[in-house]
């Protein structure tokens, strides 16, 4: 208790305050704009960080870290623009509520559910640093492989309406994901090289939302009248909170775990999240039009994961995102000597970087709290400026990622392609999963099974496999029970094929 | 993983952009001054802010920078395909004599593997920096205690050592135990590596013992191998590391020397004049405090080479290189 309090200390120094909200404040910019995320940030800053106090540069890196979580939600929302890939999930809903009129709440509950998990998994990082750093190391490539399976399983839930349809878009999905080289062989590359790493799940994302939707706006604007965005009233009604607290602490639980596992990521506990919302949700109509939960439990989740994310850093040295390897390598710079002793031989700033978490969070959240109605007025630019700046949004991040024009090629080209999805009615949801999910997938199995030689085995050989496969095989039934008396519910009415299209 | 891999270069990408239109419609004195510390140079890195070229790479940059010996430099961070998409930007550049690019083992490697025809015999080579040894580590409680039993076991049983290392093919920790098992009289097609995603993931399997060994250069190990949970079996280099209690290659009666090492080129069609200058200058930089003291924080030994030392090294890499990958197949 007193090395908390030890660390508030270290975190609530004027100084020390200054630089976690220095670093809140650039960690939310390079969020919002896509293609710079916090990871090279932090880089860039590295060299100048050395003048300032160690205790001082981690705590501001936090906030950094932090800041660009939460800044990725914004463009989400916003401008269907994802600016990191971990809030992909949130443009779906966010998005539509945003074009309800209800940008303000959307932002609202992505900040209160940014804190919430934030405050939740720093104190839950508190507790288990300590001792379950030894275990995440035992999870192997199977168990990795399970979780990734049962997330693919959960693609089911978010197909939409045709089931047709969503199948399509899913193997649309995982045809992008199989660009690029595996185990030492190029694939699908076209002799390109720059296709050598595969396609960025970011160009893809912001290339499906934002280019495909502002040339479908273009092909429609002048045939349809100007649809105005309703202003909405800018604060969060007693029903969103009702409606959001509970997918708050869902995707907390979701989002921890995964962050802790060295190779879970910030991604699938969003979309895991999305999908659990979906399900227990008792508005299921508002789902794709625009729901509360599904912004909710993905903020949450992925505020949630960049904490797990620091327990195998502090726990044992082991950075699990590029992000955390770059704070690796300050303390390194520092002269920490980084690794299962960090916690012992240096406890106050270990502490002093717990703290400045929570100290990082409470700031996010009075900063951009009262900004979400100024932001949310930004909808209110007649829409071909708003879409213009869109588009140059877009590009410019896409761009930026590698600073190349084929990466604009590749933008158009997905681009076009969200655009005919849109008019054949094919979610878009789907695709991006599987993007995200086929490479992962594979990864996991060809590790897996290079290590047994090719053992099939290998598969269910530690126990948080057989756990996962069990769950799913459990909700399989669940599943199949619940069609078989009602069988009724899956078929797409005309209605929702309008919906589709309209969309 | 597509997650991890960084959006590099944005940030200064879009540095870059400013200070370009800031140069454009100020049209101070840039290029080809003869004052020193005027003269703007540009330098390429290929791979992503905070990789090992990069590091070096600033090191570099800001040693140059620090003691006037040149003006800013222009760092743009080129990713893809391991480094071969930045040497075809650098054959691009054919007769540019204000780049310069940092390479290494892995993009002599990655060059073959993707097939490329930008190889490094190509363009201009100007000077070797650093190198670094690879180490063989394995997890504290592995039945192997020293160098002697690995090869034994690995002799015995080619395919059924697990290997894993933190470069994907042609890289040095794919080389390194391709060459290793050469030397001892194993296959090297029999070698069953994993590749991992970087020294992170690598640990995290070396931990959890799902690999019987590791091969990777030591710096991101240091934590784990001082607290015990890692053992360092032998070092390939041809003098034992300072600080970590393990011979080398040679000394346990395996007669291989391997070192993963960094250098500088140029593009090709410069004049001599121009390799001349890029040469001096980094070998003013190899003399500054600042480059030795970027050499002690890294761990990276100098083995500083120029000139004929430097080109005769190159092309003895490229070929051993090119020899390894062709007997896997991966050339």
């Amino acid at each position: 208790m007193d090395l908390i309090l030890d660390g508030f200390a270290t975190a609530l120094t004027p100084e020390n305050l200054l630089f976690a909200a220095l670093g809140v404040l650039l960690g939310t910019a390079v969020g919002v704009l896509p293609g710079i995320g916090p990871a090279m940030t932090l880089a860039l800053l590295l060299p100048v960080t050395y003048s300032v106090g160690a205790d001082s540069a981690i705590i501001m890196f936090a906030g950094i870290y932090y800041g660009g979580m939460y800044g990725g939600s914004t463009t989400s929302i916003l401008l269907n623009t994802p600016g990191e890939s971990s809030s992909v999930i949130t443009a779906i809903e966010g998005n539509k509520m945003a074009k309800a009129g209800r940008a303000a709440q959307a932002l609202a509950t992505a900040a209160i559910g940014s804190f919430v998990a934030g405050s939740i998994a720093t104190v839950l990082l508190w507790i288990v640093t300590p001792w379950v750093a030894d275990i995440v190391v035992t999870l192997g490539s199977p168990s990795y492989f399970a979780l990734m399976v049962l997330a693919l399983f959960a693609v089911t839930a978010v197909l939409g309406s045709s089931k047709l349809r969503g199948f399509i878009a899913l193997f649309l999905g995982l045809a992008v994901g199989l660009v690029g080289t595996s185990t030492g062989q190029a694939r699908l590359t076209f002799g390109q090289p720059l296709l050598a790493d595969g396609i960025d799940i970011v160009v893809v994302a912001v290339a499906l939302f934002a280019i495909g939707e502002a040339l479908w706006v273009a092909a429609h604007l002048r045939r349809k009248p100007l649809e105005i965005i309703p202003v909405g009233q800018p604060w969060m009604s007693k029903d969103d909170w009702r409606r959001s607290w509970k997918p708050w602490l869902r995707g907390t639980a979701f989002g921890f775990p995964f962050g802790a596992l060295p190779a879970g990521g910030a991604e699938l506990p969003t979309f895991l999240s999305y999908a659990t919302e979906k399900r227990l949700t008792r508005h299921p109509e508002e789902f794709g039009k625009g729901a509360i939960e599904g912004v909710a439990g993905p903020e949450a989740a992925n505020n949630a994961s960049a904490a797990g994310t620091l327990v195998p850093l502090l726990a044992l040295g082991l950075p699990t995102t590029a992000t955390a390897a770059i704070m690796l390598v300050a303390l390194q710079g520092y002269g920490f000597q980084t690794g299962p002793t960090l916690m012992d031989d240096h406890p106050d700033l270990v502490w002093g970087l717990l703290a400045s978490l929570f100290v990082a969070n409470a700031l996010l959240l009075v900063l951009n709290l009262p900004m979400a109605p100024l932001w949310a007025k930004l909808l209110r630019i007649p829409r071909p400026y708003l879409y213009a700046g869109i588009l140059f949004f877009a590009s410019l991040g896409a761009y930026s990622v590698n600073f190349q024009a084929f990466d604009l090629a590749l933008l158009l080209v997905i681009g076009t392609l969200g655009f005919f999805m849109r008019r054949f009615g094919i979610p878009v949801l789907p695709l991006i999963i599987g993007v995200i999910l086929g490479p992962k997938l594979e990864e996991q199995l060809t590790t897996a099974l290079q290590i047994s030689e090719g053992d099939v085995s290998t598969l269910w050989s530690e126990p948080v496999a057989v756990v996962v496969y069990v769950v799913i095989a459990l909700v399989l039934v669940a599943m199949t029970a619940a069609g078989l008396r009602r069988p009724a519910e899956s078929t797409p009415t005309p209605a929702d094929d309008k919906e589709m299209i309209e969309r | 993983m597509h997650a991890s891999r960084t959006k590099a270069s944005a940030l200064v990408a879009l540095l870059t952009v400013l200070a370009l239109a800031m140069v454009a419609s100020g049209c101070g004195v840039t290029r080809g001054s003869d004052d020193p510390s005027n003269r703007r140079l540009r330098m390429m890195i290929p791979n992503s802010v905070g990789g090992g070229y990069d590091l070096t790479g600033r090191a570099a940059a800001r040693a140059m920078e620090e003691n006037d010996l040149t003006g800013r430099f222009e760092i743009t961070n080129v990713q893809g395909a391991s480094g071969t998409v930045a040497m075809q930007r650098l054959v691009n550049e054919k007769g540019a004599d204000d780049l310069m690019m940092i390479m290494g083992l892995g993009v002599v490697g990655a060059v073959y593997t993707n097939k490329s025809s930008a190889t490094p015999l190509k363009m201009t080579p100007i000077a070797r920096l650093v190198e670094e040894q690879e180490g063989i580590l394995v997890p504290a409680d592995s039945p192997f205690k020293t160098i002697d039993d690995l090869v034994a076991a690995w002799k015995k049983d080619p395919g059924g050592l697990t290997v894993g290392g933190g470069s994907s093919n042609g890289g040095p920790d794919h080389l390194f135990p391709m060459q290793l098992a050469d030397t001892i009289g194993v296959d090297p097609k029999k070698v069953n590596y994993i590749s991992y995603d970087g020294g992170g993931p690598l640990t995290t399997a070396l931990l959890g013992a799902k690999i019987d060994v590791g091969m990777s250069g030591l710096g991101e190990f240091e934590g784990q191998i001082e607290d015990g949970k890692l053992r360092v079996l032998a070092v390939s280099g041809a003098e034992r590391l300072e600080g970590v209690d393990a011979p080398t290659l040679t000394e346990s009666g395996v007669d291989l020397v391997f070192t993963n090492w960094r250098g500088v080129l140029a593009p090709p069609g410069i004049s001599d004049e121009q390799r001349a200058y890029l040469t001096d200058l980094l070998t003013e930089m190899h003399d500054t405090p600042e480059w030795k003291e970027a050499l002690e924080a890294n761990g990276w030994s100098d083995n500083f080479a120029t000139g004929k030392e430097f080109e005769d090294f190159l092309s003895e890499q490229n070929a051993r290189v090119a020899d390894t990958l062709k007997e896997l197949g991966l050339a």
